[in-house]
Formats: C-alpha cells, sequence, structure tokens
C-alpha cells in the first residue's frame, strides 16, 4: 500500500494553490493511494539495474542558433489573459512572497 | 514588524563559528532568451519580448540557445569546474505568477558543470579558497510588480501586474560548497566573492554584470554553530541582496540575529529572509521549501546536452587571462600603492589603464586621468567611465603633451572636454585651438612686468629668500594669459630679473 495520507493530500493542494475541503480530502486520499499502488506495479517489471528513462529516443544536443526571432505584440500576448493592466498580466496578489 | 534582538558583533564571533554558503545567479548578455528567440533586452515595454514558449501557451516547445551553454560551459571552466559530458534539464514546479508555465526549466541533479574552486581576496589581503559546488542553467522568471496598499508592500497589495519579458532569460546559477574560517571577515569574503564572480563573468564577456540592473544577484546562507562542533547550524538564505554592500551588511546583520537567538537557548528557523536595504535588517520571509516539494522532474521536450572534448576544449583555449592573476600581474608593474591599485579596481579601470599604458602613458598618469578628471566627467553624466568618447590612445597622447610641457594640467583639462565633445585627438584640439602654454619668453616677461608694476616689492622679498611671493605674480601671470603660461617658466625668470 502507499502512504497518501490526508496530511499529503493537504499539501500537495496547497502546492498547487487548491482550496480542498475535507470530503474532497478523503475522497482523493484513496483515488491518489490507488493510482500510486498501480504505478507501483511497473517496478515489479523492472530490474533495479535498469535506469529511470527520460529520452526514449538516444539523441542529444538538439540546439538553436542565438539568433533574434519576432516576439508576439503586447496586445496579442495580452490576448488571452484573464485580466490585464498597463500592458501587464494582472494577477491575484500573492500573500507569501515579496 | 518586530525589532530583532542584535548581539554584539565580536561577541556573536567569540562564542560561534560562523559558516556561509553563497547562491550566485548571472543572467547571460546572450541575444535571445534561453528557450525561444525572444529578444533578451532590459528596459523594453512590458510583454513586447515574448512568445508562446516564454509564457507558457499550450503545445509550445523550447530549443536550448546554443551560446547560451558555451557561455555556461565558459563560466564552469573559469571556475575551475569540471563539465559534466551529459546533461539535463528539468522542471522545477510551483505555483507562482512568475512563470506562467507553472514550472521553471532548470538543471536538478545534473548540472552542466560541478566541483571547481576560486581564491578569493578580502580587503585585508587575506586569501580564501571557496569551494563551488556547481553551476548550472536555468531561466530567469517574469517581474511582478504589485500594486495596491498602503506601503506597497505585498502584504498591502491588492493584485499584482506580471511582466514576462526577463521570463526564460539564460541564467547560470552558481552554488558554493559550505565555506568555513572566514569568522570576524566571513561579511567581506561574501562581497567579494560576488565581486569575483562579477569581474569574471565580465572579463568572459557573458553577462553584463551590472548588479544594479540585476545581472548579478546574490542569495546568502548564513549559519551559526558553537566553536568545535561538527554539526552545521540552521541556515537562512537572505535573498534580495543587490548590491556588494548589502551582501555584506545583510550577511553581518543574520550573523548578529542568529547569535542573540542561539544564546538564549532559541533555534533557527530554516527560512527565506529578505533584505531591506533601506532599514538595514533582513525579514522573514517563506518557510523553504523542502527539494521534494518542487517535484523536480526530467524536462521531456528537451534532449540532453553532451557537450564534446573539442567543444569544451575550444572555449578553454579562448578563456581570458583569471582576474585574479591579471590584477596581481598589474599590481607588480605599475607599481601603485595598495590604496591606489584598489580604487582603480574597485572604479572598474584596470583595461582602461592598462591599454593606456600600453599606449606609450605612464601607469600614474594614466590613472591620474582615468581615476580624476575623466572619472569625475562620467559621474556628472552618469555614465560609465568606458562609455565616454575618448580612447586610451588619446589620454596617452594627452599625457605625453602634459609631460613633454607642451601642456600644463589646466590646459589638459580644457583640451579633455574638446576631446570628449569630438573635436579630435588632444593634439589636433591643441593645434586648432592654439591652446599650447606660452613659453615664449618676450610675451612672459611682458607680463611679469605689468604684474610686478602693482606689487613692486615681490622682487626684494625674492632676494631675501621669501620665495612664495613669488606666487602672487606667477598667479597675476596666469590670470592675464588665462592659464596658458608655463608656470615654471615664469618662475625662473622672475628669480633670473631678481638676481639680475
Amino acid at each position: 500500500m502507499s502512504e497518501i495520507t490526508p496530511d499529503l493530500v493537504r499539501h500537495l493542494a496547497g502546492l498547487a494553490r487548491i482550496l480542498v475541503t475535507d470530503e474532497e480530502v478523503e475522497k482523493m486520499t484513496s483515488q491518489l493511494s490507488l493510482i500510486v499502488d498501480s504505478v507501483a506495479t511497473v517496478n515489479k517489471a523492472v530490474a533495479g539495474d535498469i535506469p529511470a528513462t527520460s529520452h526514449p529516443i538516444p539523441m542529444a544536443n538538439v540546439f538553436r542558433e542565438d539568433v533574434i526571432e519576432p516576439s508576439l505584440s503586447q496586445a496579442e500576448a495580452l490576448s488571452g489573459a484573464p485580466d490585464s493592466a498597463d500592458g501587464r498580466f494582472r494577477v491575484h496578489a500573492i500573500l507569501d512572497e515579496e | 514588524m518586530a525589532k530583532d534582538e542584535l548581539m554584539n558583533y565580536e561577541q556573536a564571533l567569540a562564542q560561534f563559528e560562523v559558516v556561509i554558503g553563497l547562491e550566485v545567479h548571472v543572467e547571460l548578455n546572450t541575444k535571445t532568451k534561453m528557450f525561444c528567440g525572444c529578444k533578451n533586452e532590459f528596459g523594453n515595454e512590458p510583454n513586447t519580448n515574448v512568445c508562446p514558449i516564454c509564457i507558457g501557451l499550450p503545445g509550445s516547445l523550447p530549443a536550448v540557445n546554443k551560446r547560451a551553454v558555451e557561455s555556461s560551459i565558459s563560466i564552469g571552466l573559469a571556475l575551475g569546474c569540471q563539465i559534466a559530458p551529459t546533461g539535463r534539464f528539468a522542471r522545477k514546479n510551483y505555483f507562482y505568477p512568475d512563470l506562467a508555465k507553472n514550472f521553471q526549466t532548470s538543471q536538478y541533479d545534473e548540472p552542466i558543470a560541478f566541483e571547481g574552486a576560486l581564491e578569493v581576496e578580502v580587503p585585508s589581503g587575506n586569501k580564501f579558497n571557496v569551494l563551488i559546488e556547481r553551476a548550472h542553467m536555468e531561466e530567469d522568471a517574469g517581474k511582478l510588480t504589485h500594486v495596491g496598499g498602503a506601503t506597497g508592500r505585498i502584504q498591502g497589495a491588492e493584485y499584482s501586474l506580471v511582466d514576462y519579458n526577463r521570463a526564460g532569460v539564460p541564467l547560470v546559477e552558481i552554488v558554493t560548497k559550505p565555506v568555513f574560517g572566514a569568522g570576524a571577515e566571513a561579511p567581506e569574503l561574501a562581497a567579494a566573492y560576488v565581486r569575483s564572480i562579477r569581474d569574471i563573468v565580465r572579463a568572459l564577456n557573458v553577462s553584463d554584470a551590472r548588479m544594479e540592473r540585476g545581472n548579478v544577484r546574490c542569495d546568502a546562507n548564513v549559519s551559526l554553530r558553537p566553536h568545535g562542533s561538527e554539526k552545521l547550524g540552521t541556515r537562512t538564505e537572505t535573498k534580495n541582496v543587490n548590491s556588494l554592500r548589502s551582501i555584506e551588511r545583510a550577511v553581518r546583520y543574520e550573523i548578529q540575529r542568529q547569535a542573540a537567538i542561539l544564546a538564549k537557548g532559541g533555534s533557527i528557523i530554516q527560512e527565506t529572509r529578505h533584505w531591506h536595504e533601506d532599514r538595514g535588517i533582513t525579514s522573514s520571509g517563506r518557510p523553504k521549501s523542502d527539494a521534494d516539494d518542487y517535484r523536480y522532474f526530467p524536462e521531456p521536450d528537451l534532449v540532453p546536452v553532451q557537450p564534446s572534448i573539442e567543444w569544451i576544449e575550444s572555449l578553454r583555449a579562448a578563456l581570458p587571462e583569471n582576474p585574479a592573476e591579471r590584477r596581481r600581474r598589474l599590481a607588480a608593474d605599475w607599481g601603485f600603492s595598495e590604496l591606489e591599485f584598489r580604487d582603480v579596481v574597485n572604479a572598474g579601470l584596470l583595461d582602461q589603464i592598462e591599454e593606456t599604458v600600453a599606449a606609450g602613458a605612464k601607469p600614474q598618469s594614466a590613472r591620474k586621468w582615468w581615476g580624476g578628471e575623466l572619472a569625475r566627467v562620467a559621474n556628472a553624466e552618469d555614465k560609465d567611465v568606458t562609455e565616454l568618447s575618448i580612447t586610451p590612445a588619446q589620454v596617452a597622447e594627452l599625457a605625453s603633451l602634459v609631460e613633454g610641457g607642451k601642456i600644463n594640467d589646466r590646459l589638459a583639462r580644457e583640451v579633455l572636454t574638446y576631446v570628449l565633445a569630438g573635436e579630435g585627438s588632444p593634439a589636433e584640439v591643441v593645434a586648432a585651438r592654439g591652446l599650447e602654454v606660452v613659453s615664449d619668453d618676450g610675451a612672459l616677461i611682458a607680463a611679469i612686468d605689468a604684474a610686478l608694476a602693482s606689487q613692486p616689492d615681490v622682487l626684494d622679498a625674492i632676494r631675501e629668500g621669501r620665495m612664495q611671493a613669488a606666487g602672487a605674480v606667477i598667479g597675476a601671470v596666469m590670470k592675464a594669459m588665462k592659464g596658458s603660461a608655463d608656470a615654471a617658466r615664469v618662475r625662473e625668470l622672475l628669480i633670473e630679473k631678481a638676481n639680475a
């Protein structure tokens, strides 16, 4: 069994800036446990000496030259923003950083 | 904000050993961003150097800037690091609007450079070998402006505005190992280390390295432990220290603050602290997240970077002289006093003076012009001295005109004004404007006679050996000739006249 606890779920929700109710915490604790346990079965299929794979295709050193390409206009950049002011994206004030 | 209790600095050092660790972020001066072709430029209209990649729109794919990788390798090599034969980028996940992607593309367990060392000299002349743990590539975040609230501080802010022009600008983060043994000089060492990094990246020409623009930023970790203790104390990480002076002050403040807490049996909270330059204090920020909370994982959209030996060695061959070695060489060559040399280094005049000396000037004259009149003009015009429109060769020419007696210091300053205004080289200005000193005896004698007419006693005074009396006549002659008289010749002529 995985070690997904209600406190861990609350912690993860906090990192993701999501408000969760006690009911939701309970539901997600069991659901996340199930997911993690299911994924863990993959471990049974691979031996310990096989390194974790991040890139299945053996390829390296794909670079871009340092050449300027056109950017979006300010209006284009802001066109999908829920809110903007003074040419900038407007977001809720977040209290824990300066 | 509650006022922190501070322990007297000497007392704190008597009770505790100081351990520091420094994280320096260097913004690279590539033309474009780390993962997209948007301009890497300071001071543009907000959100004009942005594209789907750097504002994290769905479906966009990053591509690594080759020049940024080269700059990162050069920094690693200059710090004596090993370069990783293979390295990956990683996603550092966090939800904060300074990056729109909800993660920062960084490097985690495979930094491009690791295990280096840097010799750092503090003002007392003591030298410390600072061990470098790693240097890794990452991207900068956007700039937030907090709006509303009475004090302009985040606590009272109603909302924030985000400009993503800086998001995706290439950064190299250089992390030291814990630094022991600096004792009372820990604050100076922290500042001197950051200065050394700044000098190196400037010499490499990989960053504009202007601290006031945030091109070089420092986070200072400080912890204390009782003398003789093996275990490291809990550290705090002070952010927002963006000048050499504030680094020194912030480290000193943390030493005093932590000592006061520990001496009372309290414990230090591991946290981020903010430096307030105006009040000279640090204040508590967020509790430091565990690395686990960032849920690092390999960036699936970028393939590994595997620099070849040939690539690394060609970059190594192109490294400039190590700044510390260069300073030692120049200090020995120029023969300045320690104080003079330090002033020159602090004013960033090494290149100018070296080139001026190479063009034939004596080191002391080169120092005098760059560190004196030219520094004054630059300061008055709010420019860097290197931005003035005068070349080291022209300064050398000016110095040689003065040494040859063609012009005096006062005229030289006037000549400088015209050179800076674009009227040509010093010799050309002197010729065009007729600014040579008058050493034609006829003209000088006429002026001396005129001056003596109103001060007839001077000759007697000189005959009696009271040479200071000559000053009044020399002054009058200079005034009459609008400063272009050769003062030494006027003096000689005056003495000849007195003894005739």
